[in-house]
């Protein structure tokens, strides 16, 4: 480890520009002090992979409609409480009346079902490949127990459409720091496809702070060479978890999706199959995106075109405290990260 | 028995409940006479703070409101070099609280008082609507020496800083509670006089002490940091957590630094006081993790550092966010 620490920190070839997918990754990096263990040829930018900053205005203007729809209550993970639609947040609306309940875990939603059969219960089903199975088992549970009263409102996005969209808008990526928990369920061969088309490397990596060093030793090493390396072989194979992936599919199809910032990217999303519309409280078309400050940058930040610290927003009119846009929202956002652990590089 | 709007009326039902759960459990020669204010003897120089507690579940591993509520106003008083003497309570029922419940609770603020060395000498009781809800005052009294001076604003260059235990067990279970996740986390949630008073007696100089409650480690080190215009730098590896919860945090991405605590203290003390002031805390009944965790550093002012697990710095922060709601 302390030969690899060296070899990051004296790195002197050629300006890497390394992304880290996944927002867990962009918080373990800010926690475990990474930015400074490198040379100063070795940035480090994040992502599209906070499944709350990506999220359009739309999605949470519907959430907000049907929380104060009489008979219906919105469940919902804590980091989407604070996302602003075009006028108003969830928290917004939970102070007007409207009916919100924050849960740890999506399976809770049955619990509230079955306490309450008076009333309808929608999950804001936010996440990527990696929480999908979640939803899958909550539907697998509720038509188990004959449960009526839950629907999800989608917006499921799926990894390997936007990096390929980053690759090719942006196209100053040196690898990818790929997403361990994602790669879990998709298997590392995912990556394949992009690794060969833009000759780029991909380490799928673990989250402890020696595991990213050590993916970042990996993908300094390859600079310029199409490979997908493995670094967390403990829980990520070749072909991932199958039976998950059979599951996700009996009930979703590939569709375009929304993403904040950057618009529909086509094949970038899961929806409900038309077989199961009925657990389904109105995911699709939701697509509009409003931009509430138009200085923000998040769809910069979100993409990796600048880092945070660049938006003239950061730190001033847009903080934990005021959020401008979405990525200084939730915890995993870049900006926040970047905010909260007073992140310069 | 459940709690109805009769049983805040302020006749018969009010004095029958106050009589049978509270005057019964909290019994002692002030509250006996129940006048309209407690007189008690007093001194030159009093430190009061109060504090309401609102926690939800009522019933947790390791405690319960109760408990809660004379430890959070104890530990107030005491880590600002108090000794703690009187308590207040003032309890919210809403309709529908089980009166079976309210005693528990009352037992199990007599009990804490009593090891706390505190009496509960006033006491109000209101019942609202609602659905079973109980809340909690205490406001408290304690006596402190004219020699005394503990401030946050005190930490230089130098000093050492110590942790009396492990962090995040409350909000832990807490959460564990909630989520219905079967584990053995226990709250901390304890009486921290012993342990002030032991620290100040030993000749150790004290400089500056807090319990570690809601916001965390980190942003009661970033008050010290303001206060004081110095530069805290903290050791990752020295911190301690048990294993049980930082599998808890793993799993939920929590930060032990910024979860809640009931019954630990953070102290800053002279750089050559430090191995003294250890072994005072480990001495004392709620120390037995204690450990120097850093130093206050030359440094920029107003910053807080951690050196991390694999050597990197990083810059910890007041808390930003809700935290978990209710956890006190």
């Amino acid at each position: 480890m302390n030969e690899l620490k060296k070899y990051l920190k004296d790195y002197d070839g050629p300006p890497l520009n390394i992304m880290e997918v996944c927002g867990t990754h962009t918080a373990e990096i800010s926690h475990c002090g990474i930015p400074g263990l490198l040379s100063e040829n070795i940035h480090l930018i994040s992502g599209p992979g906070c499944p709350v900053c990506v999220t359009v205005t739309d999605y949470i203007d519907k959430l907000t409609e049907l929380s104060l729809a009489p008979g219906i209550t919105v469940v919902t993970f804590g980091d989407m409480l604070r996302v602003m639609g075009k006028n108003q947040s969830l928290n917004d609306v939970k102070a007007l009346g409207g009916q919100v309940r924050m849960v740890y875990s999506p399976m809770d939603t049955l619990k509230f079902a079955a306490a309450d059969k008076t009333k309808t219960f929608v999950f804001a089903a936010v996440g990527f490949e990696t929480t999908t199975p979640v939803y899958v088992m909550l539907l697998n549970e509720a038509i188990k127990h004959g449960i009526t009263n839950i629907k999800i409102l989608t917006s499921l996005k799926t990894m390997p459409a936007v990096i390929d969209w980053v690759c090719e808008n942006q196209g100053n990526i040196d690898g990818f720091l790929a997403p361990g928990h994602v790669s879990t369920i998709t298997g590392s061969d995912i990556f394949i496809p992009l690794a060969e088309k833009y000759q780029l490397p991909f380490a799928v990596a673990g989250f402890g702070g020696e595991q990213i060093l050590e993916a970042l030793y990996a993908l300094v090493k390859c600079r310029g060479k199409a490979k997908v390396m493995n670094l967390y072989p403990s829980v990520v194979t070749a072909k991932g978890n199958e039976a998950a992936q059979e599951m996700v599919k009996k009930y979703f199809v590939p569709c375009d999706a929304a993403w904040r910032g950057i618009g529909v990217i086509a094949g970038s999303g899961m929806i409900l199959r038309d077989e199961y519309a009925a657990f389904d409280a109105g995911s699709a078309e939701l697509t509009a995106d409003h931009i509430h400050n138009p200085k923000c940058r998040c769809a910069q930040v979100l993409t990796g075109a600048i880092k945070p610290t660049q938006c003239p927003l950061f730190g001033t009119e847009c903080t934990p405290q005021a959020q401008q846009g979405a990525c200084m929202v939730s915890t995993e956002g870049s900006c926040y990260n970047y905010f909260v652990n007073k992140r310069k590089a | 028995m459940k709690i109805t709007m009769t049983h805040g009326s302020g006749g018969k039902a009010t004095s029958d409940l106050i009589a049978n759960i509270f005057a019964k459990h909290f019994q002692n020669p002030v509250l006996a006479k129940m006048e309209d204010s407690a007189v008690v003897p007093g001194a030159a120089t009093l430190a009061i703070t109060t504090d309401s507690f609102v926690v939800t579940p009522l019933f947790f591993n390791g405690g319960d409101i109760g408990k809660l509520a004379v430890c959070g106003t104890v530990n107030d008083l005491a880590v600002s070099g108090a000794v703690p003497k009187y308590l207040t309570c003032g309890f919210i029922l809403e309709e529908g609280a089980e009166t079976e419940d309210l005693e528990k609770i009352a037992v199990s603020m007599a009990e804490t008082a009593e090891e706390a060395g505190v009496v509960i000498v006033a006491g109000d009781t209101k019942v609202v609507e609602g659905s079973g809800g109980i809340y909690i005052n205490t406001s408290g009294v304690g006596f402190l020496a004219d020699s005394c001076c503990v401030s946050a604003a005190n930490c230089a260059e130098g000093d050492a800083v110590l942790l009396s235990g492990n962090l995040g067990d409350h909000h832990a279970a807490i959460l564990s509670a909630r989520m219905n996740i079967a584990n053995t986390i226990q709250s901390d949630c304890a009486p921290l006089n012993d342990m002030t008073a032991a620290l100040m007696k030993s000749g150790v100089r004290v400089k500056a002490m807090r319990d570690v409650t809601r916001g965390g480690l980190a942003t009661v080190l970033n008050e010290f940091a303001a206060a004081s215009q110095c530069c805290i730098l903290l050791n990752e590896e020295r911190i301690p957590v048990s294993e049980q919860v930082r599998g808890f945090c793993g799993i939920l991405g929590l930060d032990p630094l910024y979860m809640g605590n009931e019954g630990k203290m953070v102290a800053v003390v002279a750089g050559e006081d430090a191995q003294k002031a250890l072994n005072c805390m480990k001495n004392c009944k709620y120390g037995e993790n204690a450990a120097v965790i850093g130093e206050v550093a030359s440094g920029e002012a107003e910053t807080v550092l951690l050196n991390t697990l694999i050597g990197g710095i990083r810059i910890l922060t007041e808390l930003y966010g809700e935290g978990l709601p209710r956890i006190c």
